[in-house]
């Protein structure tokens, strides 16, 4: 890799021994991916370890060395959300035991060092910083140092940033230095499509199992999905923006997708239109048989699988302000239907700090919690993490949920039945 | 239908990411291997060593993952997965050994670097190996790896029926 020769003072040690050392570590990283160079980052960060773990040793040493050497950021960061809220996902005393004394026991060292290398502030602790209430939104071409794989394809594939699907760490060391080795989905050539995904569904698909379907499908090769437009229009709206997310969300949790092209519907794709495909591109045709497949390909991982659930998480990721209004609407209709005031099952709905505060300005606020749901900012994922609170029969309507626990997962329709106690 | 019997292909070799040698049981993963999925329960419980906790993932499911050469095409799944390979590189429950087939996926090989820069780990990483490997290993089977990253598999029977 070239380097300049600022660069190559920060590599030989001239500005110290851990800003060699993280300087060394983007430059190896973009060496095995063929970078000739390093480039400025444009905008404000985003990181995935959000969580004080006692067993994430090297974390903390990492960051106390960080601060040690007076090194921050060069913009302000968010950061994905906290792991606990014992207020609004009540916990009994030997959750609150495990959680607090030895799972997350280091969480509020963390947040501190956090604070000290440029945590913009304390309402950053979201996985969906992008949306315009949080406002850690990037603008088309802006290169970025996020972690966070739905962020990264959202930003990627929505907004037309320029972002490598980091791991936690590079997330810091590139925001710190203010520069990312260019390769991959920084570059013209690796935003390109190997993969054609035509939709051939009688219906618009769920997002969550058409993210699914394309993760497991194309690993992490870059997909041009064309007909769902005719579902979702031409336009970025609020609900579509919202499906992108979770569908952006099921693909790289399931697969490894980072950046993914909507034919007249993602700002790159509108631009390029088929140029954006490789001329020896695969195609996978997905139809309503296909989606029927990987949804019934989920195994249930409950240890009675005939379990009745106690607890069901909607908002991995978090979610969108139109997607609150839409799940309170919905739920209060299944109610009526179900002849119920009051949700049967624990239901936790998670969003951002500043999407909660949007929303409880609402007249569906006030609905939602005389239904008996809670509003919490956590990652259930964190909270899943528990063996004892994430061994118990958790629903979600959250692939990305589903993967990294034992939680069952149901399409929004169904969701929206079991818990309202009527017949899924 | 007639047995085809094949002879197994023993000798590959790929790019050296992070150099090693040795000689180690290999399980093998056909499909991209989820890193978060796949260690982080043992990682929770401070286990002594990894068992693949990946329900998506049979190849690994229920495998004893430690001090083993780990065959996979690359990583998938969340972001954090580079710290995650860190974790275990520090916790000493790693895989002696990830030989990819592909070229390394951006997650694991910033758990590789992170591991060899931040924490002096020995993790050998070779990558660009070729789908072949991934046809002829079976998991159990033991594999010798040298510095230059040539890899020699040494089944059990040299012979395959199909």
């Amino acid at each position: 890799m070239k380097l300049t020769a600022e660069e190559k003072k920060i590599l030989n040690g001239e500005e110290g021994e851990t800003k060699a050392k993280i300087m060394r570590t983007l430059v190896e990283f973009g060496e095995l991916f063929g970078a000739k160079r390093l480039v400025k980052v444009t905008h404000d960060g985003h990181l995935v370890t959000s969580f004080g773990i006692g067993l994430l040793k090297p974390v903390f040493r990492t960051m106390d060395e960080i601060i040690k050497a007076g090194l921050k950021t060069e913009y302000p960061f968010t950061v994905d959300p906290r792991p606990i809220d014992y207020k609004n996902v009540k916990c009994g005393l030997l959750d609150k035991l495990i959680f607090s004394k030895i799972m997350y026991s280091k969480q509020k060292l963390y947040e501190e060092q956090l604070k000290k290398i440029g945590l913009r502030d304390e309402k950053s602790f979201t996985c969906t910083n992008y949306l315009p209430e949080v406002g850690n939104t990037p603008k088309y071409g802006d290169v970025l140092s996020w972690a966070e794989s739905s962020a990264v394809v959202f930003a990627n594939s929505v907004l037309g940033a320029r972002c490598n699907r980091n791991s936690g760490m590079i997330d810091i060391f590139g925001a710190i230095i203010g520069k990312v080795p260019e390769f991959g989905l920084l570059t013209d050539e690796g935003r390109k499509a190997s993969f054609v995904i035509e939709i051939k569904t009688s219906k618009l698909p769920e997002a969550q199992i058409l993210g699914s379907a394309i993760g497991l499908k194309v690993m992490e090769a870059v997909p041009y999905i064309k007909g769902l437009d005719k579902f979702l229009g031409k336009k970025l709206n609020d609900d579509v923006i919202a499906y992108l997310k979770d569908m952006g969300a099921a693909s790289a949790s399931n697969g490894a997708v980072g950046l993914y092209h909507v034919e007249n519907l993602t700002p790159e794709a509108k631009k390029l239109k088929k140029d954006l495909i490789l001329e020896n591109a695969q195609t996978y045709v997905i139809d309503d048989a296909e989606l029927e497949r990987v949804y019934k390909s989920y195994p249930v991982m409950w240890k009675n699988k005939e379990a009745k659930p106690s607890l069901c998480f909607i908002g991995c990721p978090h979610l969108t302000y139109s997607q609150l209004i839409s799940w309170t609407n919905k739920l209060s209709n299944a109610l009526v239907e179900a002849g119920r005031k009051k949700v049967k099952i624990r239901t936790i709905m998670t969003t951002s700090p500043n999407v909660e505060e949007k929303f409880k300005q609402a007249d569906e606020y006030k609905k939602l919690m005389k239904m008996g749901v809670k509003i919490s900012n956590i990652c259930p994922l964190m909270y899943t993490n528990n063996p004892i609170a994430g061994g118990k029969p958790i629903i979600t309507n959250s692939n990305k949920l589903r993967t990294y626990s034992k939680s069952r997962y149901f399409k929004d329709d169904e969701i929206v039945k079991i818990i309202a106690g009527g017949n899924a | 239908m007639k047995e085809v019997v094949k002879k197994i292909k023993t000798n590959f070799k790929g790019r050296v990411i992070n150099e090693g040698e040795g000689e180690f049981e290999c399980v093998v993963s056909r499909q991209g291997v989820n890193t978060l999925a796949t260690f982080q329960k043992s990682a929770l419980k401070n286990a002594k060593k990894v068992i693949g906790s990946d329900q998506n993932n049979p190849d690994v499911f229920g495998k004893n993952l430690t001090g083993v050469a780990l065959i996979l095409p690359q990583t998938i799944g969340s972001t954090t997965g580079g710290l995650v390979i860190q974790t275990i590189c520090q916790m000493g429950i790693a895989p002696a050994a990830m030989l990819f087939s592909e070229e390394i996926d951006s997650l694991a090989a910033s758990g590789v670097l992170l591991a060899k820069i931040w924490e002096n780990s020995k993790l050998i990483a070779i990558d660009k190996i070729g789908k072949e490997i991934l046809e002829n290993a079976k998991t159990g089977d033991r594999v010798k790896i040298s510095k230059d990253g040539k890899i020699t598999l040494l089944p059990k029977n040299l012979e395959a029926k199909e």
